[in-house]
C-alpha cells in the first residue's frame, strides 16, 4: 500500500494521542462529560486576593498544585499532566522516549511578584532601590530562580522528562500560540523530517499583574457575580474576556506511521493557515481581510471549499470586538454556507486559556468529531442580534460533523486557522 | 537531534540581507570598521559592578517614522524593528508591497521589559509596613501603564515589525533564550529549502542595558563583573556583559533572488540545534561534536564564528570542542558585542555572511591565543550557538 499523501502530495497528518487540563477538570473524560453538559469552570479567584481588583474571577486551576507556587511553575506541571494522558493514549515510544520533536506554546515568562517580595524582603531596608536588589541577587542563595524563570525552562523540562528529540521549541503568538505549536509539528512531518511531533500549549498565568495588564487593556469581563455567566460569547451584553488556565498535549504522527504501528487515529489535521494582520497591535484591520486570508489559507492548505466544513469552533473570546469581527470575516469567507455551520465558543465555560487556547480547542474539537456532538456555547441569552451565527446555545447538539475549522487570534496581529477531520480526505 | 540541510532536490537558500543594530554602530559599514579597528564599546560605570555593551544611539525615526509607533515600544522593540529595518533595506525590498504581503517571519525574542520605578515602589512601601490584601492590586491598577504590557510581550517585536513595515506573511515568536535564535534560523531555512515559504525575515534583538534582566541572571552569578575582559580570558572571571544588538537577516530561495535581481551576500546551507542534558562535565561538548558531524561536508577555506558567553561551565566546554577543530580560526562575537542572547546566534550568522561577502575574517580580538589571524577569503564559515544555560545550535554559511 503507498503511503497516503493529501491532495498536495505530503504525508497525512494524524494525531494518535492527546491531554487535556482546564478550569473543568484533569483529562478528556471529565472535561468533555462537563463541557457538553454545558458547565462553566470560572470561579471566584482565591489563589490571590482580589481587593481592588476589576474583574475578580477566572478559570483558575486550583487542583494541580505546584510548591513553591509560581505561574511558570504551574504551566510546567500542567503541560507534564496532559503530555503524560497523550502519551498513554498514543502508546508511541517508550518511556521517557518520545520518536520526534517539542513544539511547545507557553506565555512568555519573567521574575514573578512572589520572588520579587522575597527579595525586597531580603534586602532588610525600609529604603531601597534597584540596585540594593541587583546588589543581592547573587550568591547562589536564588540559583533555582534562574532556571524556573528562563524562556527555555518549561520546554528544556518537557524535553528532559519525555525524551523528544532536538531542541524544544519555546513560541509565542499570544493567544494563537496553541495552534501555532501544531501548525509547527504538522509542518515538521509534512517535510519528512519526523514521523511524530508533540504539540503541547499551556497557560498557567492568572496572577495579580497579568490580570492588572489585561484589565487596563480594558479587555476583560468585569461581570463578575455570579463567575460562571462572566463570558458570553456572541452576547449583546458580552463585555471582554475572562482569564482562564489550561494546558493540552497532542500528539502528531504521519498517518504512515500510526497505521505501520497499529495506532488508533482521533482524527487527522486537515489545514493549518496563518495570516499576519499588520493592521494594530491589539484590533484587527476594520476590512478582516487578514482573518479572512487566514481561514482561506487554511483551506487551500487542507484542499477543501467552504461547504465541507460543517462545524466551526469559534475564537469567541466574548470581547465586543473579536466576536464581531469574527462574525463578519466568518460570513465573508462562507457566505450564505454559514447558515447551516453551527458555531459554538468553548471559551463561556473553560474561559480564555491563552498560550494555550488553540490546543485546548483543538482537542475540544476532535472530541467533538469522535461524539458527533457539538459542546454548547452557555450563557447565551440574549443573543447579538448582528452576530448571525448558528450558534449552539445553552445545550449541547448533536450533529454530522466531519470537517471542524477552529480560528485563533491573537495580539500582535496574530491568526491561525486549523482544519480538523475524522478521516483522511 | 533536529537538524536542516539542503537535502537533493531542496532549493538553496540565500542570505540577501543583513540589518544590524549593536554596541558598534549601525549598518555593515559600521560594525565592519568597529571590528576591523577591534573597536569595543563597553560601559563599565553605568550599572557597575556590571558590565553592558550599551547600544551606540541611533536615530530610530529612520527606520519607525512614526513617533507614536515608537511610543507603543520598548527599547528592546525599537531596537529590532531598527535592524528589521535595516535588512529589508539591504534586501531591496523595503516598500515592496508584493513581497511584504507574504515574507514570512521567525523571530527570537525574550520580552518583559519592566517599569522598575513600579517595582520598586511596591516592595518599599512594603517594606514600610503597606500589607493590605490589595495593596499590590490597587497599585499595580493605578501605576502600570496600559500600553507597557504591549512592550512586553515576546511576540510584540514581531507585531511591530510588522506594523512598521507592512508585512503580511506568517509570524511565529520563538523564545528560549540564545537557542531561540538558532531555532528560528532553522525553521525559517527547513520551511524555505522545502519550498514552503520563498522569503523569510529572520532575527532578534535585545536590550541588554536592563537591571531587570541583571537581577535575573545574577540569580545564577552569571554577570560579569568590575572588569573587562574577552570571553575567552574569563575562566578564572567568568559572567557575560550583556549587550545591546538587533540583528536580522532575509532568507529567499535562490529563485526567488533571482527571479527580482537580488545578490547574495551568502548562503545558508544548514542549521542544526540540539538540547544537553547537561547533567556531566562534557555532556555539552559531545553535543557540539555530533551537532558539527551533522553539518554538511566542510572542504573550503573553513573558520568559526562563536557566540560563547563567557560564563561557566559553557565557555569551557566550548573551548573543549573548538580545541579539537583548531584548524578553524576562531572568533567570539561576545567579546566585541557582549551577549546579546537571543540575538546572538543571528548576529553571528550575520557576521558571517558579512565576512564572505566581504572576503575576509574579521581580525582576533583575543588575549589568550584562541583566536588566530586568518589569511585569505573565508568561503565556509560555521556559527556555533551554546546556551549560557541549555540550548546548542550551529549553522554553517557558504559562499555562493
Amino acid at each position: 500500500m503507498t503511503a497516503p499523501r493529501d491532495k498536495l502530495g505530503r504525508p497525512v497528518v494524524v494525531v494518535t494521542g492527546m491531554g487535556i487540563t482546564t478550569s473543568l477538570g484533569a483529562g478528556k473524560a471529565d472535561n468533555w462529560s462537563k463541557l457538553v453538559a454545558g458547565e462553566s469552570g470560572i470561579r471566584t479567584i482565591t489563589r490571590f486576593p482580589i481587593d481592588g481588583l476589576k474583574t475578580t474571577m477566572a478559570g483558575t486551576v486550583d487542583f494541580v498544585s505546584v510548591d513553591p507556587f509560581s505561574s511558570t511553575g504551574l504551566s510546567e506541571r500542567m503541560a507534564e499532566l496532559v503530555t503524560q494522558e497523550a502519551l498513554e493514549q498514543a502508546g508511541i515510544g517508550a518511556k521517557g522516549d518520545f520518536p520526534g520533536p517539542l513544539f511547545l506554546a507557553v506565555a512568555p515568562v519573567e521574575v514573578e511578584w512572589p520572588q520579587r517580595r522575597e527579595l525586597g524582603r531580603a534586602v532588610g531596608a525600609p529604603d531601597f532601590n534597584y540596585d540594593d536588589l541587583l546588589r543581592i541577587s547573587g550568591g547562589g542563595k536564588y540559583n533555582a530562580y534562574h532556571h524556573r524563570f528562563m524562556f527555555g525552562s518549561v520546554a528544556a523540562y518537557l524535553a528532559e522528562t519525555f525524551g523528544t528529540k532536538g531542541s524544544p521549541i519555546s513560541l509565542s503568538t499570544a493567544c494563537a500560540s496553541g495552534a501555532t505549536s501544531i501548525q509547527l509539528g504538522v509542518e515538521a512531518i509534512r517535510r519528512g523530517e519526523t514521523d511524530a511531533a508533540l504539540c503541547v500549549a499551556t497557560d498557567g498565568t492568572v496572577n495579580p499583574e497579568a490580570l492588572v495588564r489585561f484589565s487596563l487593556l480594558s479587555a476583560l469581563s468585569t461581570q463578575n457575580d455570579p463567575p460562571q455567566a462572566a463570558s458570553r460569547p456572541f452576547s449583546k451584553n458580552r463585555d471582554g474576556f475572562v482569564m482562564a488556565e489550561g494546558a493540552g498535549a497532542l500528539v502528531l504522527e504521519s498517518y504512515e506511521a500510526a497505521t505501520a504501528r497499529g495506532a488508533k487515529i482521533l482524527g487527522v489535521i486537515a489545514g493549518c493557515g496563518e495570516l499576519t494582520d499588520s493592521f494594530h497591535r491589539t484590533r484587527s484591520s476594520p476590512d478582516g481581510k487578514p482573518i479572512i486570508g487566514c481561514m482561506n489559507k487554511t483551506l487551500a492548505d487542507a484542499g477543501m471549499t467552504p461547504d465541507q466544513i460543517d462545524h466551526i469552533n469559534a475564537h469567541g473570546t466574548a470581547t465586543p470586538e473579536n466576536d464581531k469581527m469574527e462574525y463578519n470575516t466568518t460570513s465573508a469567507v462562507f457566505g450564505d454556507l454559514l447558515q447551516k455551520i453551527p458555531v459554538t465558543s468553548n471559551k463561556s465555560m473553560v474561559g480564555h486559556t491563552i498560550s494555550a487556547a488553540g490546543a485546548v480547542e483543538a482537542i475540544f474539537s476532535l472530541l467533538t468529531l469522535e461524539h458527533q456532538r457539538i459542546p454548547p456555547t452557555i450563557n447565551y441569552d440574549n443573543p447579538d442580534p448582528t452576530i448571525l451565527f448558528d450558534v449552539v446555545g445553552n445545550k449541547a447538539r448533536d450533529a454530522r460533523v466531519t470537517a471542524v475549522m477552529s480560528n485563533s487570534f491573537g495580539f500582535g496581529g496574530q491568526n491561525a486557522s486549523l482544519i480538523l477531520t475524522r478521516e483522511p480526505a | 537531534m533536529t537538524d536542516t540541510a539542503s537535502k537533493p532536490g531542496q532549493t538553496e537558500v540565500w542570505i540577501t540581507g543583513i540589518g544590524l543594530a549593536t554596541s558598534l554602530g549601525e549598518g555593515l559599514d559600521a560594525n565592519w570598521a568597529a571590528l576591523s579597528e577591534k573597536r569595543i564599546n563597553v560601559d563599565e560605570k553605568g550599572f557597575a559592578p556590571f558590565i553592558v555593551h550599551p547600544l551606540l544611539p541611533v536615530s530610530f525615526d529612520s527606520q519607525i517614522p512614526k513617533k507614536g509607533d515608537q511610543r507603543q515600544m520598548e527599547a528592546w522593540q525599537r531596537i529590532g524593528v531598527y535592524a528589521a529595518g535595516l535588512a529589508l533595506d539591504s534586501a531591496g525590498i523595503k516598500g515592496n508591497k508584493d513581497i511584504l504581503s507574504k515574507i514570512d517571519m521567525v523571530v527570537a525574542a525574550g520580552g518583559g521589559e519592566r517599569d522598575l520605578n513600579v517595582d520598586t515602589g511596591v516592595l518599599t512601601a512594603e517594606a514600610k509596613g503597606a500589607n493590605a490584601p490589595g495593596f499590590l492590586n490597587e497599585r499595580l491598577m493605578s501605576d502600570l501603564r496600559p500600553t507597557l504590557f504591549l512592550a512586553q510581550l515576546s511576540n510584540l517585536l514581531a507585531g511591530n515589525i510588522a506594523i512598521v513595515n507592512g508585512l503580511g506573511g506568517t509570524s511565529r515568536t520563538f523564545m528560549g533564550e540564545e537557542v531561540a535564535g538558532a531555532d528560528a534560523a532553522r525553521i525559517a531555512l527547513s520551511r524555505i529549502a522545502s519550498g514552503e515559504s520563498d522569503i523569510a525575515l529572520v532575527g532578534g534583538s535585545h536590550n541588554g542595558e536592563r537591571k531587570d534582566l541583571m537581577v535575573l541572571y545574577e540569580f545564577g552569578d552569571f554577570n560579569l563583573r568590575d572588569k573587562f575582559a574577552p570571553v575567552w580570558a574569563r575562566k578564572d572571571h567568568a559572567g557575560f556583559a550583556l549587550g545591546s544588538a538587533g540583528a536580522f537577516l532575509v532568507l529567499e530561495s535562490k529563485a526567488h533572488a533571482e527571479a527580482r535581481g537580488a545578490k547574495p551576500y551568502a548562503k545558508l546551507s544548514s542549521v542544526v540545534t540540539d538540547l544537553a542534558r547537561r547533567k556531566q562535565s562534557g555532556d555539552m561538548e559531545a553535543t557540539l561534536e555530533k551537532l558539527w558531524d551533522k553539518l554538511p561536508k566542510r572542504d573550503g577555506k573553513g573558520a568559526i564564528i562563536s557566540g560563547a558567553t563567557g560564563a561557566e561551565p559553557a565557555t569551557s566546554e566550548e573551548r573543549g570542542f573548538l580545541t579539537k577543530h583548531a584548524d578553524f580560526p576562531v572568533r567570539a562575537t561576545g567579546t566585541m558585542f557582549g551577549h546579546t542572547m537571543e540575538t546572538q546566534f543571528p548576529l553571528g550568522i550575520a557576521l558571517a555572511a558579512l565576512s564572505i561577502s566581504r572576503g575576509a575574517l574579521f581580525p582576533p580580538n583575543d588575549s589568550t591565543g584562541t583566536e588566530v589571524e586568518m589569511q585569505g577569503a573565508p568561503t565556509q564559515i560555521v556559527v556555533v550557538g551554546a546556551g549560557h544555560w541549555r540550548g546548542e545550535g550551529m549553522a554553517l554559511v557558504e559562499a555562493v
